[in-house]
């Protein structure tokens, strides 16, 4: 397990870079916002990508993919953070996806993937049902009868889910909220009977929608698998989550410190006041912290190792620690200029809140791993 | 590869054959003489504690790969390994500024394990500021009188020789009149005085210097070019800390987890107060960051692959992670964590508090956590002066 980049992901890294740097400078985001686009990123773009190969990274070669690991993944995502790029590959890739990629559906491996990988079928996961991350509390039902399902219930927070074209929902087929036992994963067409859609904005000018269920009916061949398949899905979407979230906060990073260097005050660079320097040292290390234990999540996924979640709950609660501390400090060191909207630094902070609380804080993860420790 | 796995063959033979089951208990400082010293002339026969200095100065002439199979081999069995001033600090010094004859002189020893070395860099009136130091030398035919005081002197009265900062040019600019020179330690006009701290132990000297004497041989690096040398000297010093997570109260009987669940009890799997529980997470996941970076810079190190300095921040979070260990531990235990000596208090309870107030001294020692701050945004971050 190496924690530096090899040389095929240094290139990778490379081609992200150029890319993003032609195609995805931080206005797009910007814009995107500004004009409320009812998709909410750049279809084009995202086809794009899928070409490029980022879609189906994970996908084996059967079903358009490259078969490459998490790692490759996160070395895209870090890039796509950096630039705020809103492309769902967390929610189409990461989430619905990767749900049906690693279930034992081989039907609908073969019915969704490839379409997932040429970018023309995007996906979502309808998991959270308030607004603390809690994977397991779903009171969403999912009723059995010859053959079929019957789901009924609400889902919020369905990242991009208003433009998805199936939906993967957790829902309870026994058992009360809070147990384990009785998940199950269920693909849902957007457009079946019973489905309803509500777009939302977010503070980060992404787009999750509040899904209804309500009687809505699926065959048991659209069943993908238990609690099992959503502790794995998360586990590899929250570490490729941190991977993204290092990009932002690295830029956001950059930004500051570029800041210190430049804004001058009482006649001298503010960079050279000690209260600022110390505190820009210790963004520093907790950036650094986070990506250290980012890299070793990303691997640990990939070489399937025992301490895989313990290592991803460790770096998405690291990488939510650094998030705040640089998204707070970025702020409160441009002063003024961050808080106007005119101001790029915001939309880092913003979108730096709305990761650090995705798939669970950092509170969230600490409990997590105290438990897989055994205390 | 081949080649490695012969030599870890021989590590382990070596290892079966000098290194007694009773002795496999790691760095404790209180393994007897005879059973000890017998270990130490093993290693220091094959060059095995300086495994990868050149073997004419004493050294193990081991490349990086086979130095650090060796010292894996040794950790998984709990050998003690032989580490000294001379040998972390001193030595690699010499090995970069050195004169073939100091060299010979000074590694020799060390590699042997002969020869206890002490560091004299901190003055009471000199501690962040080290360059204001005042102790001054003055030439007197070949040798050098030196005279003043130092402090913070770990292990000073058992050292043989000490490596000093003085002052040899009184008009220079404070960094430019500053030397790096050596002495032995028993003489006249060199007093120890030992000084306690408030974790009840005397490590740490003060040393009075009144006309005590060193050769100009063993002056290291230019007259009034001291301060290049201490400078790199002390880049070994910070190096060699963010490795390790004992702190200098040294490592734990215990784990901190065990201790903790021990003081705090344990309800439905889960420690029974869920703040400590809370904080004892973060810090174990802050453990893991600190070990996987040092790691990180290591392996970006040997890939080419160095975007910012990142070991510079190895220092300060090391410090701030051990003393937040001790912290914890302190909390968990309550009064118990109060108990000085007697009865009622369990011996790792007593040794968690004393290790608690040891502790405080690693964001002081070896650069405080402002200092490394300083170097931080001056060095890594380019944030101006």
């Amino acid at each position: 397990m190496a924690l530096t980049l090899s040389e095929d992901q240094l290139l990778l890294r490379e081609t992200a870079q150029t890319f993003l740097a032609d195609n995805s400078p931080v206005k797009r985001m910007r814009d995107l916002r500004d004009e409320n686009d009812a998709t909410g990123f750049t279809r084009a773009l995202w086809k794009e990508m899928a070409d490029l190969g980022w879609v189906g990274i994970l996908l084996s070669e059967e079903h358009g993919g490259s078969e490459m690991g998490l790692a490759e993944l996160g070395v895209v995502l870090l890039e796509c953070g950096r630039v705020l790029a809103p492309e769902p590959l967390l929610s189409s890739v990461l989430l619905g996806g990767n749900a049906v990629r690693l279930s034992g559906n081989e039907a609908l491996q073969k019915d969704v993937l490839p379409a997932l990988a040429t970018g023309d079928r995007l996906l979502a996961m309808a998991l959270e049902e308030s607004g603390r991350f809690a994977p397991y509390a779903t009171l969403t039902t999912a009723k059995e009868s010859g053959g079929s399902y019957t789901i009924d219930g609400t889902k919020r927070y369905v990242l991009d889910g208003h433009v998805a074209d199936q939906i993967v929902v957790v829902a309870r087929t026994s058992g009360s909220a809070g147990d384990r036992d009785g998940l199950a994963l269920l693909l849902v067409d957007a457009n079946a009977a019973g489905v309803s859609i509500e777009r939302t904005s977010m503070i980060d000018g992404r787009n999750a929608a509040h899904v209804k269920l309500e009687g809505v009916e699926v065959g048991a061949d659209r069943l993908l698998g238990n609690a099992d398949l959503l502790d794995s899905v998360l586990d590899q979407a929250t570490a490729a989550l941190a991977a993204e979230m290092l990009g932002t906060t690295e830029e956001a990073f950059e930004r500051t410190l570029a800041y210190l260097k430049d804004r001058e005050q009482f006649g001298v660079k503010i960079g050279t006041f000690q209260a600022l320097k110390h505190r820009a040292g210790e963004m520093f290390a907790e950036l650094e912290f986070a990506r250290s234990i980012m890299l070793d999540a990303l691997s640990a996924v990939d070489e399937g190792r025992d301490d895989a979640p313990q290592a991803v709950s460790a770096a998405k609660a690291q990488c939510s620690k650094a998030a705040r501390l640089i998204g707070a400090e970025a702020i409160q060191m441009h002063g003024g200029t961050g808080m106007t909207d005119e101001e790029d630094i915001g939309l880092f902070f913003k979108r730096l809140k709305a990761a650090e609380v995705s798939l669970g804080d950092a509170t969230y993860h600490q409990r997590r791993f105290a438990s897989l420790q055994g205390y | 590869m081949a080649d490695l796995e012969a030599f870890k063959e021989e590590v382990r033979a070596f290892i079966a054959e000098h290194c007694p089951q009773e002795l496999r208990v790691g760095n404790r400082m209180d393994i007897p003489g005879e059973l000890l010293g017998p270990w130490v002339k093993a290693l220091a026969d094959r060059g095995w504690i300086t495994p990868d200095w050149p073997t004419e100065y004493g050294g193990g002439g081991l490349d990086r790969k086979a130095t650090a199979a060796l010292r894996a081999e040794l950790k998984a069995v709990r050998a003690p390994i032989i580490s000294s001033f001379g040998t972390s600090m001193l030595g690699p010094t010499l090995l970069e500024y050195g004169t073939e004859e100091q060299k010979k002189k000074h590694l020799i020893p060390i590699s042997k394990h002969s020869i206890r070395w002490c560091q004299g860099f901190s003055e009471p009136g000199s501690g962040s500021d080290l360059a204001s130091l005042q102790c001054r030398a003055e030439r007197d035919g070949d040798e050098f009188v030196i005279t003043g005081q130092k402090i913070w002197t770990t292990g000073a009265d058992r050292a043989d020789w000490i490596f000093c900062l003085v002052r040899t040019d009184f008009d220079a600019p404070k960094h430019e009149g500053i030397s790096f020179v050596l002495f032995p330690m028993n003489q006249p006009g060199v007093e120890v005085a030992p000084l306690q701290l408030i974790d009840g132990t005397a490590h740490f000297s003060q040393v009075f210097f009144d006309g005590a004497r060193g050769s100009v041989d063993d002056l290291v690096g230019p007259a009034n070019g001291g301060w290049t040398v201490a400078k790199k000297l002390l880049q070994h010093e910070r190096s060699t800390d963010g490795s390790s997570d004992g702190g200098i109260g040294g490592s734990a009987k215990e784990t901190i987890v065990d201790f903790v669940k021990r003081e705090v009890g344990m309800e439905d799997g889960v420690l029974a107060d869920p703040t400590i529980r809370e904080r004892l997470a973060a810090q174990e996941i802050d453990k893991r960051c600190l070990g996987l970076t040092m790691r990180r810079a290591a392996e970006e190190a040997r890939a080419g692959q160095i975007n910012r300095d990142i070991s510079s921040i190895g220092k300060f979070r090391w410090a701030n992670m051990v003393k937040n260990e001790q912290d914890i531990a302190m909390d968990a235990a309550g009064t118990q964590g109060l108990g000085w000596e007697g009865a009622g208090f369990e011996a790792n309870q007593l040794e968690r508090t004393r290790k608690w107030l040891i502790t405080r001294a690693d964001s002081i020692w070896g650069g405080t956590n402002e200092i490394q701050l300083n170097v931080i945004a001056k060095r890594v971050l380019g944030l101006p002066e």
